[in-house]
């Protein structure tokens, strides 16, 4: 690994200010569980790193039901896997976390550390996007408010400007009647899936009718994608098996995935179809009884 | 200036420890060579086989992916913190009793695992104890003694020993 210069802020503000002063050469390190792996493997020899783990005021989950769920982005995948209150309403969340990775990187790496890796293989990313969370980034200058959906713009490429960092996620209430799953495939339990996909799908109250779906799909591309296709195959339906196992077929065709050490591009997209259909199936049983 | 040393200050198995590290030394560098700590082991280098994982502030982590200066003003404990005198931890002692030991490589960090687990929850189920300990690979004895060894010393840590 390369040297650098460290900075540990214990403020938001701090942190700016750093990244404003040493623009585009500065690289934060929250939890850094994907961060020093690339930064061993040579990927990125940044000359300052700005270390955000002690900005304790970005570690907090939130929660009510009209401003939905705020998640400050130091939070770590472990205090949301076991989040009573995670658990209570969103369930696929937690359920989410706790196949990321082991316990280990998980009481270390945080929910915003993950984001800003921009992994087409990370599982937060592709339950936000069903779940149609934004992320409100910060900078010297102010704040916007973006999709997660739009976050991710290539492999290890996210939408942050230079002197812009993370600071919170935000995850609207979802709908009555939604059922949210993600599923993925692993070799072992806690690897990154070979594919995965987040489902979200809303019932109409009495008929059984899709009123909404956001179908997502991970490292089926070179970002989590939403296969609309597939989505609009399940909206205005009435849901049934061989519906879901449609929507799994549109996905794949619409999946553009890389081969790799891990599968070829054959086998993940015969994969999306299965685990698609998967998360479909488990989404809609949730949604009938919620 | 790039790559100057940084003041690290951290408590080791109840140490105080006050040392000068290069920003991008791991935790585990420190542990090993500065501090002598060889127990944590140096397994992947890339957060996937867990043996070098060590407890900070009372979760189990891996120090091959800290950096040390992330672990300033933390409390650590190591394998070696765990016996008292010649007396040793109820886990490690389950562990050698049991035949759960082989190679022993990836031990210190198993058993630092399994402490990590027990300190949280005294009473584990068997598939609590399986999460637990797939944070650790093993390369050649399986799994089976493991978690049976991690049961018994839970049963007997329950029981004041």
């Amino acid at each position: 690994m390369k040297d650098f210069e460290y900075f540990s802020p214990k403020t938001v503000e701090e942190a700016l200010s750093l990244l404003s002063q040493y623009k585009g050469e500065a690289k934060i390190i929250a939890g850094g569980q994907s961060m020093l792996v690339v930064m061993r493997q040579g990927l990125l020899a940044p000359e300052y790193v700005v270390d955000i783990k002690g900005v304790t005021a970005l570690d907090y989950m939130t929660y009510d039901e009209r401003e939905g769920l705020r998640i400050g982005a130091l939070t770590t995948h472990r205090a949301i896997e076991k989040s009573p209150l995670i658990k209570k309403h969103f369930r696929a969340l937690s359920e989410m976390e706790r196949n990321l990775a082991t316990i280990q990187t998980r009481n270390w790496g945080t929910i915003g550390g993950n984001l800003c890796h921009g992994d087409p293989a990370g599982d937060p990313a592709p339950v936000l996007i069903a779940l149609d969370a934004k992320l409100k980034l910060k900078s010297l200058s102010g704040e916007r408010i973006v999709a997660m959906e739009g976050f991710s713009k290539d492999m290890l490429e996210v939408d942050l400007e230079p002197d812009e960092m993370l600071v919170e996620i935000q995850v609207p209430t979802p709908r009555p009647h939604t059922g949210v799953a993600h599923e993925k495939l692993m070799v072992m339990q806690g690897d990154a899936g070979i594919v995965g996909a987040a489902v979200s799908i809303t019932l109409k109250p009495k008929d059984g009718v899709c009123e909404d779906a956001r179908i997502v799909i991970s490292n089926a591309a070179s970002v989590p994608m939403r296969v609309r296709e597939a989505e609009k195959r399940l909206i205005g339906k009435v849901v049934n098996a061989p519906l879901l196992t449609e929507a799994g077929e549109i996905a794949s065709a619409e999946a553009d995935p890389p081969s790799d050490v891990h599968a070829s591009a054959e086998y993940r997209r015969e994969m999306v179809k299965v685990f698609v259909g998967r998360a479909a199936g488990r989404a809609f049983e949730i949604a009938k009884t919620e | 200036m790039k790559g100057e040393p940084k003041e690290l200050k951290i408590k080791v198995n109840g140490m105080l420890y006050e040392l000068k590290v290069k920003p991008k030394a791991l935790l585990n560098d420190v542990l090993r060579k500065d501090l002598k700590l060889t127990g944590t082991k140096r397994g992947c280098l890339e957060s996937t086989c867990g043996a070098c994982t060590v407890i900070l502030d009372g979760k189990a982590v891996r120090s091959c992916s800290i950096l040390a200066m992330q672990a300033n003003g933390h409390e650590i404990t190591t394998i070696e913190g765990l016996a008292k005198g010649d007396k040793l931890h109820p886990i490690q002692e389950v562990f050698i009793n049991h035949g759960a030991i082989e190679c022993g490589f990836c031990i210190p960090g198993r058993v630092m695992m399994a402490k990590a687990l027990l300190d949280e929850n005294p009473n584990p189920t068997q598939e609590e104890i399986k999460l637990a300990m797939q944070g650790v690979l093993c390369a050649d004895s399986g799994y089976v003694k493991q978690i049976e060894a991690v049961e018994i010393a839970a049963e007997r840590m329950r029981g004041g020993e």
